[in-house]
């Protein structure tokens, strides 16, 4: 086999894809060519690095230096410089602190030192187009020693020591669900992936399946020995087309080497993986309404009981994990349970990945221990808030979670203790606000999507979040009454107990947080007809400030409804009736006369 | 492709392609060509190609090859350093011939090869 001396690896996720890292990496190959290097340094593109903000990323190896934003124009300069003499290039490296003005490693960088990758340990690390490299990295070894030396029942039991709980969302125990599907007697069953990630700002799951495809699948392989399974599938939302073409690549490798099909291994285990492409609604990530939607049957939710174990997938018994959980399976048979118990709080054992967006330094996606606290996520690897504002509540769990405050910076990352402030630990959503983020209009945000995602047969939740939706928009422009506060509340309460599925239960929570830790916000949009953090549009006033204007007309020029008037080197006003609150003027102004309020 | 039957199978495969996460790790014996204008000019790239062909020719998969900038001993051009437990020797000028000896003594056996080598550094 050749041996290459030098490993460029370009992030093939597709933050840093739609930043350019195709080019790149077809500059690279181009560029090594031309200079004889192309048999001795090797291109590959990987799966996520995290650091999506700063791609595309490029980490060159056995140096592992780590470069930032790279462009298709700073390719021949690397490989000369770096590649050809040696010489790392600095003005492209992660840019540090004082002490520290460039980070030229990896590991060195705040955003990864505190970080433990486990579901994320092969993401950014190897080509998921290549199953060689996922064996190199222990790939497939798991199942291995499983089919050789295990019993179903010795892996559920291993399952059950690990502490693994669902990523999906509830954080239920995972090798306990294993044992009643198991458990459940039926000469045909199925395992499911689910990978509709539906959550806004969500994309841990995607990047799993984009940078390591077949940690999904030797995991759900596992799982379908332990239960007794031999046909699995793999539920990915069409908006994925990556995720969906690198699973495709990765099953046919998989199936050449006959680690997919009949007697895998030697043994009597054969299993099959389907991809089934969603067509993206949030209740198909639900796991009654995503069989239905395999079936070819609208996706709604169904009571339980029956639950998937007793009568699942086509009314056989199934069992349906979360991409993430998928991907720990794993780790956990080559590592042992007890590893992985080693790391997390005590009812929460292991990593868990987060999507870290919003108003935060560093976007993107981290993988830490469990018991973490929230100010370690954002403040120290996202590196604080962004221009230095001032960090105002974080949303965690999507649209069935809540806001919490800088009271809660302090609290551990955990199932219990974020349920016990009324959020949810989630799939994994972080989405960071500042001082400028209005509270009613966040919660008036995932309204509206739960709203427009709610499939409709429960009316509480059809009818209940419509009327809540329309509350919240009286308040924010300036229309709201003090006792719709209670009516929210009231109606809160009456969807979370009137709605099958976990969509409505938990449709109020972001509302009733804001409610519970921003009330006063609330008030002074109902009250004083204002939004403190000047977000609500009908609520807010532009105006300048005359002893402060020196009329340099740049605001009016830059005003699209032309309500800005003045003479040069005079002061100008506003026209509040015509203004749209666009903010133009506020921006533009060189001596900051523009006030808002 | 070979179907993989057992276990073992897979730990071939796993062998046979553990290069590629070897140079990923950057731990272990490190070979580093000087490839400043003066290493090129001296005749470097050479070097580096012999280098490559040697281990590739001994199937060495866990020495991670790198390049650096001139040190400012330009008259002993090409240097060769051999970073190999814990201490660095550079040897110079090296030419093609001297590769085989410096891999199979130093970096193979560990054993410094005295009469190439200009410095050492523990
Ligand atoms: C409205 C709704 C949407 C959901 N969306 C997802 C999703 O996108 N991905 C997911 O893994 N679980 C989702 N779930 C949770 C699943 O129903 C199920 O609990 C989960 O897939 C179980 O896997 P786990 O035990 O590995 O977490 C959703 C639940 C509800 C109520």
């Amino acid at each position: 086999m050749q041996i290459y001396r030098s490993h460029i690896l370009v992030c093939g996720g597709t933050g840093c894809v739609s930043g350019g890292s195709k080019d790149v990496i077809d500059e690279f190959q181009k560029e090594l060519e031309r200079r004889k290097l192309d048999k001795e340094v090797l291109v590959v593109h990987t799966g996520c690095h995290g650091m999506c903000e700063l791609g595309p990323i490029v980490v060159v190896y056995p140096e592992g230096t780590f470069y930032c934003r790279v462009q298709k124009t700073d390719v021949a300069e690397l490989v000369e410089e770096h590649i050809y003499k040696g010489r790392p290039v600095s003005r492209l490296m992660y840019a540090g602190s004082e002490e520290m003005p460039v980070v030229p490693h990896y590991k060195e960088i705040p955003f990864y030192s505190k970080q433990e990758r486990i579901a994320l340990a092969n993401c950014g690390y190897i080509n998921p187009d290549n199953i060689d490299e996922y064996i190199a990295r222990r790939g497939y070894e798991g199942l291995g020693k499983v089919l050789s030396g295990m019993t179903p029942a010795q892996v559920i039991d291993e399952m059950k020591a690990s502490g693994l709980r669902g990523r999906g969302g509830a954080g239920f125990p995972t090798g306990l669900k294993w044992s009643f599907c198991a458990a459940s007697k039926g000469d045909k069953k199925y395992v499911i992936c689910n990978a509709d990630e539906g959550d806004p700002g969500a994309f841990m799951d995607r990047s799993i399946l984009e940078g390591d495809p077949h940690c999904v699948i030797e995991g759900m392989m596992i799982g379908a020995y332990a239960m007794g399974a031999d046909e699995g599938y793999i539920y990915c939302r069409a908006e994925y087309p990556l995720a969906i073409q690198r699973l495709k690549t990765a099953i046919a490798q998989a199936e050449e080497y006959g680690l997919l099909g009949q007697n895998i291994m030697g043994t009597d285990f054969s299993f099959t993986v389907h991809i089934k492409e969603g067509a993206g609604a949030f209740v198909c990530g639900e796991e009654t309404a995503l069989m239905a939607s395999i079936e070819g049957r609208r996706g709604m939710p169904r009571p339980r009981p029956p639950f998937p174990a007793n009568s699942g997938l086509w009314e056989k018994p199934s069992n349906i994990n979360n991409v993430e959980t998928w991907a720990n399976v794993p780790r956990i048979m080559v590592n042992g349970a007890e590893w992985y118990s080693s790391m997390g709080t005590d009812k929460s054992k292991g990593t868990k990945v987060f999507a870290l967006t919003g108003k935060v330094k560093h976007t993107g996606l981290v993988e830490v221990p469990m018991g973490i606290t929230l100010r370690e996520i954002i403040f120290d690897i996202g590196g604080g808030i962004l221009d230095d504002k001032k960090f105002k509540a974080v949303q965690i769990g999507g649209p069935s979670g809540g806001c919490l405050t800088e009271d809660h910076l302090d609290a551990k990352v955990s199932y219990e203790s974020l349920t016990a402030l009324g959020a949810i630990m989630g799939s994994g959503g972080l989405v960071v606000m500042d001082e400028t983020t209005c509270m009613v209009d966040v919660a008036k945000f995932f309204l509206t999507f739960v709203q427009k995602e709610s499939c409709g047969k429960c009316p509480f939740c059809r009818i209940g979040t419509k009327r809540m939706l329309e509350i919240l928009e009286r308040i924010t422009a300036g229309e709201g009454k003090m006792e719709d506060l209670d009516t929210l509340e009231q109606l809160a309460l009456m969807v979370r107990t009137g709605s099958l599925c976990g969509l409505g239960q938990t449709a109020p929570n972001p509302v009733l947080t804001t409610l519970k830790y921003f009330r006063d916000e609330y008030v002074a949009h109902i009250k004083d007809k204002k939004c403190p953090a000047g977000a609500c549009t009908a609520l807010v006033k532009y105006s300048i400030d005359p002893a402060v204007c020196i009329g340099c007309t740049k605001c009016a020029r830059n005003c699209p409804a032309s309500c800005i008037a003045g003479e040069v080197k005079k002061p100008h006003v506003i026209d509040s009736e015509k203004c749209i609150r666009c903010g133009n003027c506020k921006e533009v102004c060189p001596v900051g006369a523009v006030s808002v309020e | 492709m070979a179907k993989i039957k057992s276990l073992d199978d897979l730990r071939k495969i796993r062998e046979s392609t553990s290069d590629l996460s070897s140079a990923r790790t950057g731990q272990g014996t490190v070979v580093v060509v000087g490839m400043g204008t003066c290493g090129i000019a001296a005749g470097a790239r050479e070097i580096m190609n012999s280098i490559m062909a040697e281990l590739a020719r001994r199937g060495i998969t866990d020495v991670a090859v790198q390049t650096t900038g001139c040190i400012g001993m330009c008259e002993k051009e090409p240097l060769v350093d051999v970073i190999r437990d814990g201490s660095r020797v550079t040897y110079g000028p090296v030419t093609p011939g001297d590769v085989a000896t410096i891999v199979a003594e130093h970096v193979v056996n560990g054993r410094v090869v005295d009469s190439l080598a200009i410095g050492r550094a523990d």
